[in-house]
């Protein structure tokens, strides 16, 4: 029997699906009916330091890409932390974390650089009884221009310091989100580490503009003729996502740091991707934006019928799976021939692969043959790009096949059933003898 | 079937008023902007295009729907008019299903073309909304062409040979320009006086004047014009409808469906239009479809069209026979009429048919023998081409024959669309025609000396 169950840190929650600290975790009421939907936790929507509310803009807070049939493909925000009182919050998550002990409650947070500052808001939280702290060190908007966000997580003596200061003051559990706004990930999580961290989570959105009205002359979103950079989220960013919390999950100095997994998560094959890389667990929010809490169901469902068929009983049977193979370049086999193949009886003759790899690559597809619209590879121009798969509107009609034997007629070369890499290449200078 | 002849009962204003502007409002609603999207969204920009290729006039159909596709519907209609400058109207009447739709490479993947005239239509829908067309006329020749038929054969060529700086009259036998499309196309095709006002948006580059009421062979002669004009071209449609050659073909109620059609399209009141009760077409065109679909509309009772082969050997595609079939007609395979039966003074009572068998090609009759009671019998069983009333130029078939650059064997004459030898019967072909006339003419008359 397939078990969802997780314990993230010390964190139980019925499944491994969170809610980002975002508009969809800012109140009771909101987080109540994600509960009720079926997610297994959330992390509170980011609390400042006591006093006036702060104030959002009043004009447009997305901006968005669309794909075919205005698909969500991706949209950022300028939404600051939240501007309800800190009180109300407070008096809430306590409620909640009552009414729903089975789920995680974590509070995100995110005040001045001031250890005073941070040693009076975890007390305050500690009375709520909530299972752990985030500290908001990714928000790239607003923010970020108070010194504060990603501010803070583009500096990693900052994010160390401010780190030990939570882990000094508290008995919470303290998770360190990180901004992806940065050249290598590495660096922000290693901080993390050395300051005590218990997990890092990442990513958090990346500064973008997402459009520019070419009427007007302005970025989008616009407020009254200005636009600002907003924090760009959705299934666009999952690859850059993907990517860094593999950095982590690899780096000898960074992998045995848990990590909650965020950044375009939309279905539960996206989450069981995070979590092959080494996520714990994920953490979801443009997806519920987009489509309301009940993505959460199939989310579930998707995940247990998956781990079912693939014979993982419970979740520690697969994070981290794809961790070791994730390597460097120049580990890469380069014994390893493919040849792509066009299934001819699938093929419907659009004629995209040839047109690609004739235009932009290595003219090894055919365009006639016998005079007829004919799409073939030719193996002796076929360098195995994948390109042609890539581009190929047909499922399964265009695979990589590999070459097992015989002679590479690109090369004229026998291939070689040895494994060899860059590193010992005779092409490659710095190579080491083998 | 035996029948008991009655009388007839052809009347009009069989429907209510809001019935018939529903039943001839558009086949097609347009696309709405995120409909023009979506579809468009669904071609794959095909290398070398197959609906390139199956399109008579070769718009660059993938350039034109990605134009759509980046916000740019302006730009997407110049790309079709440049090839086709009554893409407005063939965006409405072509059959897609047997041309660029038919070889869409998403109708092998799924069976579901990419909806390609709907897509023409919004591109140029939304051009001709408030601009005219959009090609600059070259700096005037002293040349002048004649153009006979201000049809869409003699439209393309008229427009093409403008945009040369060539002076053109266009000579028109009727009181309107158009064609068939002002007079032939069925009503729910071409709504809002859309063919007066393509006539018009191709005038707007200047140079072309017509003269109505101008019928060759009657109000002027072939040579009059070869004199006056440095070239000609001829689009002079088919003449006339076949006849059955039966007995009873006098009888009162027996119409020529395309005059019948031509009356519909020009009738101010449908209601005031008569039709039968019982209607009977006897054809397997697309003038079978368009008569048959509108008498229904108007409101008879009964219709059935009658067509003496087979499914497959029909004209109409599959599309128009579902089309009929969806508005209740009845479509009876392999059988032809043997006569027309009086009913009661003078007016048709009713069809004898006989079933028909194929044998090594050849249609036979079997004997067996039905009859239909009609108020109305169109005849649609084709059209043949009527000339100019002197053997000057060259015929095949009973057609203009011409060469591939549409000459025909008079140096200075080109003809094109329907009357000429080989031609496929569509609005499309004709405007290819035209087009690649005055791609010749503009050659020939630039080479001419003097």
């Amino acid at each position: 029997m397939v078990d969802i169950r997780s314990e993230f840190i010390g964190i139980k929650s019925p499944n491994p699906f969170w809610l980002a600290s975002a508009p969809p975790t800012d109140k009771a009421y909101n987080v109540v009916r994600a509960f009720k939907a079926g997610w297994g936790g959330v992390v509170w929507k980011t609390l400042g330091e006591d006093g006036p509310p702060l104030v959002n803009v009043n004009g447009p807070r997305y901006g968005v890409v669309h794909g075919p049939d205005r698909r969500v493909l991706g949209f950022n925000n300028i939404e600051l932390i939240t501007d309800r009182p800190l009180e109300v919050n407070l008096r809430e998550i306590k409620q909640v974390k009552r009414d729903w002990p089975d789920r995680a409650l974590v509070v995100s947070l995110m005040v001045p650089c001031e250890e005073q500052a941070w040693i009076d808001i975890l007390a305050r939280v500690e009375e709520t009884e909530a299972d752990g702290i985030e500290l908001n060190f990714g928000c790239p908007h607003g923010m970020s221009e108070r010194g504060m966000g990603s501010a803070v997580g583009q500096v990693p003596e900052y994010i160390e310091m401010v780190t030990r200061w939570c882990k000094m003051h508290t008995r919470m559990p303290v998770i360190v989100k990180l901004t992806p706004n940065i050249t290598d990930i590495r660096f922000p999580a290693l901080a993390a580490v050395n300051g005590n961290a218990d997990a890092v989570s990442l990513i958090n959105t990346i500064n973008s503009i997402t459009s520019v009205d070419l009427d007007l002359m302005t970025p989008e979103p616009t407020i009254d003729g200005k636009g600002s950079h907003g924090g760009f989220c959705g299934p666009a960013v999952k690859p850059i996502a993907l990517n860094m919390v593999a950095e982590i999950a690899r780096n000898p100095e960074t992998s045995a740091i848990p990590i909650s997994g965020i950044g375009g998560i939309t279905t539960w094959r996206d989450a069981a991707e995070f979590m092959a890389l080494g996520a714990g667990n994920v953490q979801v929010c443009t997806a519920a934006m987009t489509y309301g809490f009940k993505v959460v169901e199939d989310m579930i469902d998707g995940l247990k019928d998956w781990m079912e068929q693939s014979g993982y009983d419970r979740l520690d049977d697969f994070i981290g799976r794809a961790v070791p193979n994730v390597s460097d370049w120049q580990y890469l086999n380069l014994n390893y021939i493919t040849k792509a193949k066009i299934d001819q009886d699938l093929c419907i003759k659009c004629g995209r692969c040839f047109i690609a790899c004739e235009d932009t690559s290595h003219q090894a597809i055919t365009e006639t043959k016998g005079g007829e619209r004919h799409f073939e590879v030719l193996d002796e121009e076929c360098v195995g790009c994948n390109l042609c798969v890539t581009v190929c509107p047909v499922e399964n009609c265009l695979t990589m096949e590999q070459m097992t034997s015989g002679v590479d007629p690109r090369t004229d070369e026998a291939i070689n059933p040895e494994y060899a890499n860059w590193t010992t290449h005779p092409n490659n200078p710095a190579r080491i003898e083998s | 079937m035996a029948s008991d002849i009655k009388s007839s009962e052809i009347a009009s204003g069989w429907l209510k008023a809001e019935e018939y502007a529903a039943n001839f409002s558009d086949l097609h609603a347009p696309l709405s902007t995120h409909e023009a999207y979506v579809e468009a969204d669904r071609c794959y920009f095909c290398y070398d295009a197959p609906c390139v290729t199956a399109c008579p006039t070769g718009i660059d159909i993938p350039k034109f729907i990605r134009q759509i596709q980046t916000g740019n519907p302006l730009g997407s209609a110049k790309t079709i008019f440049e090839q086709n400058i009554l893409g407005g109207m063939c965006a409405r009447v072509c059959p897609t299903e047997t041309l660029c739709e038919e070889v869409c490479v998403r109708e092998e993947a799924e069976g579901k073309p990419v909806k390609i005239g709907q897509l023409q239509r919004y591109a140029t829908d939304h051009y001709m909304r408030d601009h005219d067309q959009p090609f600059a006329r070259a700096e005037p020749t002293s040349k002048k062409v004649a153009v006979v038929g201000a049809g869409p054969a003699g439209l393309s060529c008229a427009h093409r040979l403008a945009s040369y700086g060539h002076e053109v009259v266009i000579f028109e036998a009727a009181d309107k320009p158009g064609g068939l499309s002002e007079y032939g196309i069925a009503a729910y095709k071409t709504v809002d006086d859309f063919a007066q006002s393509e006539v018009g948006f191709v005038l707007s580059i200047g140079g072309i004047s017509i003269e109505k009421g101008k019928k060759l062979g009657i109000d002027f002669s072939l040579d009059e014009i070869r004199a006056r004009f440095d070239a000609v071209f001829l689009g002079l449609g088919m003449g006339s409808v076949n006849n059955l050659g039966l007995p009873g073909e006098k009888l009162s109620g027996v119409v020529d469906a395309v005059e019948y059609i031509s009356d519909l399209r020009q009738a101010d009141d449908l209601s005031a239009l008569p039709v039968g009760r019982n209607v009977v077409v006897i054809g397997g065109g697309m003038t079978a479809v368009d008569a048959a679909v509108q008498s229904r509309l108007l409101g008879a009772e009964n219709v059935t069209m009658v067509y003496r082969r087979g499914k497959d050997a029909m004209n109409a595609s599959d599309y128009e026979q579902q089309l009929a079939q969806t508005r209740g007609v009845k479509i009876i395979f392999s059988a032809q009429p043997v006569q027309l039966i009086e009913g009661d003074a003078g007016n048709i009572g009713a069809v004898e048919f006989e079933y028909t068998s194929q044998d090594n090609g050849k249609l036979a009759g079997t004997g067996e023998t039905f009859m239909l009671d009609a108020d109305m019998v169109f005849k649609a069983i084709g059209q043949h081409f009527v000339g100019d009333g002197t053997d000057a130029i060259a015929l095949k078939a009973g057609r203009i024959e011409v060469d591939e650059n549409r000459r025909s064997n008079l140096e200075d004459v080109w003809a094109g669309g329907d009357c000429i030898a080989g031609g496929e019967d569509l609005t499309v072909a004709a405007v290819e025609d035209g087009k690649v006339a005055a791609e010749a003419i503009n050659q020939y008359l630039k080479s001419e000396r003097g």
